[in-house]
């Protein structure tokens, strides 16, 4: 890693929460108490050790972790340049990297003495990690979903009612995940005491885009040691590749490569029916402008008047206007690269992954996979490709039949 | 001195108390809500809160969310919000003016263009729910020297080692929100209120009004009798959406600020 500090890539966000302009603290004055308490808490625990071996021990016993750093042969083969591994975060239980970070936060709640959890999601993915999480530790958990996500995603509803969570269909705005996220921070503003807000990407008001891609981070550690393992001592990835919906998954892998400069580093968005001016896409880097929303300034979907627009993906988990503001500040440094991939191109890779390689993506995977398969083909037989596969398909099996014209009714 | 600071030095005189209602720009069409506020004066309205629409309010409820959402379907931007102040401005010189909102449509016009805007337009002041003072170098330090007074919220949260902080870069007045929560929740009664304002006005001499829940003359009276003021924000705007006609809407207007001024 750089010795150098000044020319880091590793050092924000600074004091105020800023990664260059990006990031920041926009939330109303009844949250700005909770949010500096929890700044206080997180910046103590994170440097306990009691904490991280809380972690560490469910990581092993409960999530499964190390997931496993898979060389996709078959697939390698086919696309016939680059030799492409798969971090397989989507074996982790519950099915992403979400729970990677929930763990995190759940602790740190418990240690501050909240009783009551509240989360957003859209896939559904973070609500059933923190509905689980919830369980386990025997608290109260309120999830928020957008009326138009918890149709579409209605086996993770179910999930999270088996487990005992609360979810609120909202119906506010557009009934989408930023609206699940309004109504979530309407919730804290209103519940201030007894209650924490589970963010499930680094998004939000800092600490949190901190906090999450810390936790999220152990995807990147790993792949550090698991290809040094396979590969010989010292070799490093020569292109890491992952999706992007609030960019959780993306940082955890990209973050402990930033300052390895052979290491080229590339985002995905959500192209989906393609970026130009329907907008319908949620590509906030490559089709949006910086704006302030939910706590952070970033790179947002918006009109001329500064109103947010509605993205549009065949992923839920991407269906987000925004992007967490580490990107955003990544992307304007020149450190990272951000491309986008359309519905079509992802439901190609998803079908692609589950013939050659018997792994069923998720759809959020999936666009990071198409991108694999763009530039793989270009690329030499010794240079080593790391996608991030961050989940299973399970959940998106209904969409993706609709879309490819097989009737599940049973 | 501003508008609102000369507003609140007249009531003083009078030992009055202050009655301040919001109505969203643009709700449910732009004439409508221009007729409704050119109105709020007579009805006794000391000081407007105008509201910028913003697709994602997140300290509002129901009844705020939805006006937005009308303003914002009939077309309403912030240079019709603008233009609307300047409008009411040609038969109104006295009356302050806060425009009360998010950031983003301001960060989107840009800061300077804006605050240069809304002075020319005859605003007085900015309520801005999602700036901090940790954000101050923002837009709350630039409008301060364009000469808009910002206005800053303190909450139930805002505990005595933050208060300093809080009323540090705050002019005009104090808007003290009862509740933890949303616009258009419960009321605070007035006995809870009683000892946050005095602790606030122990901190400062600018006027501390109160807001959150009040809809009718009772609370307005209750409130306003242990504060400096009252705003009524959510009970007008569910007029607006009922589709009462502006003298109705005005009549209820007048009984929240008759409320308000007897106490
Ligand atoms: C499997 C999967 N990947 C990615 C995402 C998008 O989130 P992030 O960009 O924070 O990783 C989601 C969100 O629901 C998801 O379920």
């Amino acid at each position: 890693m750089a010795e150098d500090l000044i020319n880091s890539f590793m050092t924000g966000p600074d004091e105020a929460g800023r990664f260059g302009q990006f990031g920041g603290r926009f939330v109303s004055e009844t949250l700005m108490p909770l949010i500096l308490d929890l700044e206080e808490r997180y910046e103590y625990a994170k440097t306990d050790p009691t904490f991280w071996a809380e972690m560490d021990d469910l990581w092993k016993h409960y999530v499964g972790r190390p997931s496993p750093l898979y060389h996709a042969a078959r697939l390698t083969a086919h696309l016939g340049g680059a030799k492409i591994y798969m971090k397989r975060d989507e074996l982790n239980h519950t099915g992403a990297h979400k729970i990677n970070n929930v763990l995190g936060q759940i602790i740190l709640a418990r240690r501050m003495g909240k009783t009551r959890i509240i989360a957003e999601t859209g896939a559904g993915q973070h609500g059933v990690a923190t509905a689980t999480v919830c369980a386990k530790f025997g608290l109260k958990c309120v999830v928020y979903m957008g009326a138009h996500d918890v149709e579409r995603q209605a086996p993770n509803v179910f999930r999270m009612r088996l487990l005992g969570a609360e979810v609120i269909p909202v119906t506010s705005g557009r009934g989408t995940l930023k609206d699940a996220m309004n109504d979530a921070l309407r919730d804290w503003v209103t519940n201030v005491r007894d209650t924490f807000y589970c963010i499930g990407t680094v998004a939000g008001p800092h600490p949190y885009p901190a906090m999450v891609r810390d936790f999220q981070s152990i995807i990147g550690k790993e792949v550090r040691w698991q290809l040094a393992e396979q590969e010989g001592e010292g070799r490093l990835p020569d292109t890491v590749i992952a999706a992007i919906g609030g960019g959780s998954n993306a940082m955890g892998l990209f973050y402990p490569f930033l300052d390895d400069p052979t290491v080229r580093i590339i985002g995905v968005e959500a192209g989906g029916k393609g970026v130009d001016e329907r907008m319908e896409h949620c590509a906030s880097l490559t089709g949006g402008r910086p704006g302030v929303l939910h706590g952070n300034r970033t790179y947002l979907l918006q009109d001329d008047d500064g109103q947010i627009l509605e993205g549009f993906s065949i992923s839920a988990g991407l269906d987000y206007p925004g992007i967490g503001p580490e990107h955003a500040w990544l992307h304007d440094s020149g450190r990272a690269e951000y491309v986008s991939i359309t519905d079509k191109e992802a439901l190609e890779a998803f079908q692609l992954s589950c013939k050659l390689e018997g792994i069923i993506p998720a759809l959020e995977p999936s666009h990071a996979l198409a991108h694999v398969m763009k530039i793989a083909p270009t690329l030499p037989r010794d240079h080593i490709i790391v996608m991030n596969m961050c989940g299973r398909g399970d959940k998106d099996i209904f969409t993706v039949a609709k879309h490819l014209g097989f009737d599940m009714k049973i | 001195m501003t508008r609102i600071d000369q507003k609140f030095a007249s009531l003083k005189a009078e030992g009055k108390k202050a009655f301040v209602a919001y109505i969203m720009a643009g709700d449910p069409d732009l004439a409508t809500s221009l007729a409704l506020m050119k109105g709020l004066p007579a009805a006794g309205v000391d000081v407007i809160e105008l509201g910028m629409p913003f697709t994602d309010p997140m300290a509002d409820g129901p009844t705020i969310q939805l006006a937005g959402q009308r303003a914002l379907e009939g077309g309403q931007t912030l240079q019709k919000t603008l233009d609307m102040v300047a409008e009411f401005r040609k038969g109104d010189s006295t009356t302050p003016i806060v425009m009360m909102g998010y950031y983003n449509p301001i960060f989107s016009r840009g800061v300077d263009t804006f605050l240069k805007d809304a002075k020319a337009a005859g605003v007085d002041g900015l309520i801005v729910v999602d700036l901090p003072p940790e954000e101050d170098d923002e837009l709350c330090i630039p409008a301060q020297k364009a000469g808009l007074n910002f206005i800053r919220l303190a909450t139930p949260t805002t505990d005595d080692k933050r208060l300093p902080k809080v009323l540090q870069n705050t002019s005009g007045f104090v808007y003290y929100v009862s509740i933890t929560g949303i616009t258009g929740a419960a009321a605070a009664q007035a006995g809870d209120v009683g000892p946050e304002v005095a602790r606030i006005k122990a901190a400062t001499d600018l006027p501390v009004i109160v807001g959150f829940g009040i809809r009718t003359p009772e609370t307005a009276r209750a409130i306003a009798s242990v504060a400096d003021g009252a705003v009524v924000g959510s009970a007008i705007v569910k007029m607006v959406e009922e589709k009462r006609p502006v003298p109705e809407v005005l009549a209820f207007v007048k009984g929240l600020a008759d409320g308000a001024h007897s106490a």
